[in-house]
């Protein structure tokens, strides 16, 4: 379980994130909904542990990661697997190579295993005999599926997604939520998900948090949600631009 | 009483102090962090596990791709010394002297120094550049969340390919450079080889081939560490990236000159 208790961050003088308070089930699809900008990102990265926060805690499992260093948050993350927003593909290597990079880097399979245990990801994402192109030459969508690939291929307990089909168009989104919720149902893993593909994520989330103006605003399951009565998660739903009464906002 | 927080409030006598408190601090908060950014990397490069594959790559990224640039430079450095030092020569009368004047200027001195900041411009750019791309597209990110050292896998296999291309490349500069000389100086100018090298071995000694290497290498140090902590520490998007490499290569070939002038100081 992932416990976030009073997150806050601010960079100069402009705070992001206002004392965010979110528990995450394991095994379950949390997504995490907002406007662009609303620091969805920010509070993926204070999960991950690529950000400090100025005050508050992330728990997983108990062990608080907010204060870990070295070797300590390595131990936390070898249990993560991160799709992010770009991919964040190694462009001087093949599609093969990313998705093995991992395993050639934390395992101890031998060669053969680890051709095995790429080629039977890059099946599941719809990728087979794609390994020897570079990411500079497949498709977005593909590149998406490729980074989904790269995350799951050491079978990680947790995995997040930031904003894993922006920029897609509406059928490679679908093609992409599919993926997410098959292999979850396969591997059961706790997935933690940005994006603002509204209403596509209510399909395939278990929970769904809105983050608004750096605090969560509105959590509980997709239908929940949608009947919400917070006006700032009806805008948002509907996208619509009207100003929202302060009162509203927390 | 006024608050330190708030020097809009100060009084205006005190605001260029102020200013000058500030900025100090900065230079030595950024010189605190480039020397903490060199410390990590040699902690990381004597400790397991060593990337040899990697290594391999900066050496050919770093070395072998500047091969090119090193020999033509290197030659046409000799070529104009062996012409302009003969011109100034012969009006004593010295010309025999031509050999071992190339020599010493170039490894002592031209060599090091040219090869490092034509290195610079082309591999030392082309490294910033790499990785502030990485920083940008959230690959050096991907690393931390693997569990890897980014340090390890960009830091220290570039420091150590400088370490050990930068003697290899000021060496081969040096060789071209002397033939470059000899070309105008024998071959165009008519000096008989047998001066031309018979000097410069009577010239020439240890010490001046070991003040050479020895800032060969502490340009191999120099110019990875400098290419690198830009990149790593690059602004957002393409103009940061761009702003990072221009800073990098400026940066690199300052810390040259300044290093060149003190290692040539204080070495025999």
């Amino acid at each position: 379980m992932i416990r976030v208790q009073g997150l806050q961050k601010r960079f100069a003088a402009q705070p992001v994130l206002r004392g965010v308070d979110l528990d995450i089930a394991t095994g379950e699809i949390m997504v995490v909904i907002g406007r662009s900008g609303g620091g969805k990102s920010v509070l993926l990265k204070h999960l991950i542990g690529l950000l400090r926060p100025d005050a508050g805690t992330v728990a997983v499992d108990g062990t608080e990661i907010t204060r870990l260093r070295g070797r300590d948050l390595d131990r936390v993350r070898e249990r993560y697997g991160v799709v992010f927003q770009g991919g964040a593909l190694f462009d001087s290597m093949s599609v093969f190579d990313n998705v093995a990079f991992p395993l050639r880097e934390k395992s101890r399979f031998g060669a053969a295993e680890i051709r095995e245990r790429v080629e039977e990801k890059l099946e599941q994402v719809g990728l087979a005999g794609m390994g020897h192109k570079n990411p500079a030459e497949i498709s977005g969508g593909m590149r998406k599926r490729v980074a989904i690939a790269r995350a799951l291929v050491t079978e990680p307990e947790i995995v997040f997604f930031d904003e894993p089909t922006t920029g897609l168009d509406p059928i490679l989104v679908n093609t992409i939520h599919h993926l997410i919720m098959e292999l979850h149902r396969k591997f059961r893993f706790t997935a933690v998900m940005v994006s603002h593909e509204i209403p596509e994520i209510f399909e395939i989330a278990d929970r769904v948090a809105m983050l608004h103006e750096g605090v969560i605003v509105e959590v509980g399951p997709p239908d929940a949600v949608r009947a919400s009565e917070n006006p700032i998660v009806q805008h948002f739903i509907r996208g619509e631009v009207e100003d929202v009464p302060a009162d509203h906002q927390r | 009483m006024f608050s330190s927080s708030t020097p809009d409030l100060w009084p205006v006598a005190l605001r260029p102090v102020a200013a000058l408190g500030r900025l100090s601090l900065e230079v030595v908060e950024a010189l605190g962090r480039f020397g903490l950014f060199l410390a990590q990397a040699i902690g990381s490069a004597v400790t397991p596990p060593f990337k040899l594959g990697r290594l391999l790559d900066r050496i050919h990224f770093i070395g072998f791709r500047s091969l090119t640039i090193v020999v033509l430079t290197g030659a046409f450095t000799g070529m104009v010394l062996g012409l302009q030092v003969f011109l100034t020569l012969s009006r004593f009368g010295s010309e025999a002297y031509l050999g071992p004047a190339v020599a010493l200027s170039l490894i002592r001195e031209l060599g090091p120094v040219l090869c490092a900041v034509f290195v610079t411009g082309l591999a030392g750019s082309a490294l910033t550049a790499e990785i502030g791309i990485m920083k940008i597209t959230e690959q050096i990110d991907a690393l931390h969340v693997m569990a890897l050292s980014p340090t390890r896998y960009l830091v220290v296999p570039a420091l150590v390919a400088g370490l050990i291309t930068f003697p290899l490349m000021v060496s081969i500069f040096d060789v071209v450079g002397i033939f470059g000389g000899y070309l105008v100086g024998v071959e165009l100018l008519g000096l008989s080889p047998g001066t031309y090298f018979g000097e410069m071995k009577t010239f020439v000694d240890w010490s001046d081939l070991m003040t050479g290497y020895w800032k060969a290498l502490s340009f191999g140090l120099i110019v990875p560490w400098v290419c690198t902590y830009k990149g790593f520490n690059c602004g957002h998007g393409a103009a940061g990236v761009a702003r990072a490499t221009t800073q990098a290569v400026v940066l690199s070939s300052v810390l040259i000159l300044v290093w060149d002038y003190f290692l040539g100081s204080v070495l025999p």
